[in-house]
């Protein structure tokens, strides 16, 4: 097999905070977590100042006073209009998208703990987007409320082959076929949908639109339809974060620990699907969060779970914020979708973290 | 898993062995003849290759004119008409199939294709803008066969390939940051494709989604003879730098310790696989998970540590020549090749990946 993972890096970092009972030792971990938690307590502030950006901003200029006026259902028509049909919904579907797909990246890549997985590796969004290009080509449904059930339906029905496929192989044990199925399952899904955007026209232009992800035009219908499987999926995802950090140190020793391997493995893989699925419905497959923010995540606060956890969750809802801001006041009145700032912005960003001298490796 | 790679890459004391020149070749039967199988069944298949098509010219008749033996239509058909083609769609195979197996060695990760090097996502940056910015003006066939859209592909696929390697050069290049910069590096060229995407008509657009997933029906001798140069050159270089791949899959410590020159090596190995998949792409757009599946095939069916380069090369060749003779004829309409070559190599990738359960679970 080539996939012979890096030195392990939970060993190491853990060595590095925590070396032993020694005076000094303790207070070289006193300092880490201060270290951490001011990190997070940062997060929140910078979540904070983004959801407040992203209930100001928009392509209608009102006024913070506006702004509350038509939160507290005190202002004019339009005011209320403009922030209970437009701004509280983009805001709070940001959010939830954001911070499940940086969750649902860091439980991808401590399972497959490989580096290039991302939430869509177990054919969520290749899923989700078969069944919605289906909606489209068969039924003709292309409103934003009717969409995100059969994504959801996609991204389940794709995830449950990705399982079986996975279970078959390998009982779960091992994340390389875990990946490589994915992968696999992923691109059968993709060239169907491939095969029918290239027949149908109607189909590729409803399609091309969902593909990169965005948050304009949703009511928080599309946020009650996916919010049960974003707080299942999280309930499992924390349940799963001491198990992912024994997975860490390899399948063997988490065994050796006394770890249910497939018990964990099962509970992530759920936690993964339900996170991706449901914010692929709301939002459409926003890739680059997934696949970034637990490299960033790791990079803050290092690999202990119980950190790297919430930390994701805040990074990827304060980045999707700020991207959604930045294409509402880039594009006027033809907004530039999230998804595409997203990666205009975050690409850059993520390179130079990348480029840090301690990196840390998965 | 490191230990059996240590024990099957060093040469055994007694194991029999080929040597020419500077390069040794241990004698694996399980690869041989899987190399010989392989290369039988291209050449069998690029006989049926040009026999097939919309009048029927028998194989004795094809391998007859391919010797120059024989004059009239059937000739003309045979190497004006069909011939460029099956040669573009067996070289595209095995640069591809070369370069994923050179990228996922290196990185040591079965999903380390070469788009994680930027140059997919480069070729179609250059390819869509040409298609969609010059799409109001001329037709983009007449883009095609002017050498338009090779011209940018290739162009696109070398700026983003140098991007990568320059951004993720710090004192060196360690794959493991070069992996992080290339998903930074192709998520922001994606989004840049998927803008052009979603603003551009829906013809435009449709023009566009046809060459991203990758279609021989353009094809002439101009689109041959630049593939096969490259080939010709880098298919052999690439196969003399082999036993340096494994040496580098030891680590950077124990390479340097064997006199393996590190940086020297990583640089050439990503020129070639750049070169390569550049060359391939340019030709036929980046025909779908052909770099992915080939050198995990190959791996398996020969039961190596690593991908096989010549194998992967070869199943690359067969991959893409059976679905090119699927994709004209059993659809109704020419079905782009890169839909077909996922959908025949998924189910076997996994199939391999259900039927190996033991081999996996080590």
């Amino acid at each position: 097999m080539i996939l012979v993972p890096a030195p392990i890096p939970t060993l190491a970092s853990e060595r590095r905070t925590s070396p032993g009972p020694t005076t000094t030792a303790l207070g070289v971990h006193r300092t880490a977590v201060r270290r951490r938690v001011t990190v997070v307590l940062v997060l929140v502030l910078v979540l904070a100042l983004a959801a407040a950006a992203s209930m100001l901003f928009g392509s209608n200029r009102i006024a913070v006073d506006g702004v509350w006026a038509g939160l507290t259902r005190t202002g004019s028509g339009t005011e209320q209009a403009v922030v209970w049909g437009s701004r509280v919904p983009r805001t709070l579907i940001g959010a939830a998208v954001g911070a499940a797909l940086g969750i649902a990246g860091l439980l991808m890549q401590g399972h497959t703990r490989n580096p290039l997985a991302d939430p869509g590796l177990f054919g969520v969004s290749s899923g989700a987007g078969l069944a919605v290009v289906l909606g489209v080509y068969v039924f003709g449904v292309t409103s934003t409320g009717a969409t995100v059930w059969f994504a959801l339906a996609g991204a389940v029905v794709a995830s449950v082959v990705v399982f079986s496929v996975t279970i078959a192989g390998s009982g779960t044990a091992s994340p390389v076929p875990l990946a490589l199925a994915g992968a696999a399952v992923s691109a059968l899904l993709g060239a169907v949908t491939s095969f029918i955007v290239l027949t149908d026209q109607d189909s590729l232009d409803a399609y091309r639109l969902w593909v990169v992800g965005s948050l304009a035009a949703r009511q928080l219908d599309v946020l009650a339809a996916a919010l049960p499987f974003l707080l299942v999926g999280l309930v499992l995802a924390v349940w799963n974060t001491r198990a992912l950090d024994a997975l860490g140190l390899g399948t063997e020793l988490a065994q050796g620990l006394g770890e249910n391997v497939v018990r964990a493995r099962l509970v992530g893989l759920g936690g993964i699907t339900l996170l991706a699925a449901g914010a692929t419905a709301a939002a459409g497959p926003v890739g680059f969060v997934g696949l970034t923010v637990p490299h960033v995540a790791r990079a803050l606060v290092g690999t202990a779970h119980r950190w790297t956890l919430p930390v994701c969750a805040l990074v990827g809802a304060a980045l999707v914020l700020v991207a959604d801001v930045v294409g509402r006041l880039v594009g006027g009145f033809s907004e530039v979708e999230v998804g595409i700032v997203l990666a205009v912005i975050g690409g850059p960003v993520f390179v130079a973290v990348a480029r840090r001298r301690s990196l840390v490796s998965l | 898993m490191s230990a059996a790679s240590v024990r099957e890459t060093a040469v055994a004391p007694g194991r029999r062995g080929v040597r020419i020149g500077p390069v040794g070749l241990a004698w694996r039967p399980r690869v041989f003849w899987c190399t010989v199988t392989a290369l039988v069944t291209v050449l069998v298949l690029g006989v049926l290759g040009v026999a097939i098509g919309s009048t029927w010219i028998a194989p004795a008749t094809v391998v007859r004119a391919l010797l120059g033996l024989e004059s009239g239509p059937e000739s003309f058909i045979v190497t004006t008409l069909r011939l460029p083609r099956v040669l573009t769609g067996a070289l595209v195979g095995l640069t591809l199939g070369v370069a994923g197996a050179l990228t996922q060695t290196f990185t040591r990760n079965p999903l380390g294709t070469p788009d994680i090097i930027g140059v997919t996502s480069g070729a179609s940056v250059g390819a869509v803008a040409a298609i969609v910015l010059g799409g109001g003006t001329y037709s983009v066939s007449a883009v095609l066969l002017g050498g338009g859209i090779p011209v940018a592909a290739t162009i696109g696929a070398l700026i983003a390939a140098a991007v990568v390697y320059g951004l993720g050069w710090r004192g060196g290049v360690q794959s493991y940051r070069l992996v992080l910069v290339g998903i930074g590096v192709s998520a922001t060229l994606d989004a840049v494709t998927s803008y052009l995407l979603v603003r551009a008509k829906i013809t435009v657009a449709t023009a566009a989604s046809q060459w991203l997933v990758g279609s021989l029906s353009s094809t002439s001798w101009s689109s041959v003879w630049p593939l096969l140069a490259v080939a010709a050159v880098a298919v052999p270089l690439a196969l003399v730098t082999s036993a340096a791949l494994g040496i580098g899959q030891l680590g950077d410590e124990v390479a340097t310790g064997v006199g393996l020159h590190v940086q020297r090596h990583r640089l050439f190995v990503i020129a070639l696989a750049v070169v390569l998949t550049a060359a391939a792409v340019a030709a036929a757009g980046p025909v779908g998970f052909v770099a992915f599946v080939v050198p995990q095939i190959g791996l398996r069916l020969a039961g190596t540590n690593r991908p096989p380069l010549l194998l992967a090369g070869l199943l690359g060749a067969v991959l893409v020549l059976a679905a090119d003779l699927l994709a004209r004829s059993a659809f109704p309409w020419q079905v782009p090749v890169g839909i077909v070559t996922t959908v025949i190599g998924a189910p076997y990738l996994i199939w391999l990946l259900v039927r190996h359960r033991k081999e996996m679970t080590r």
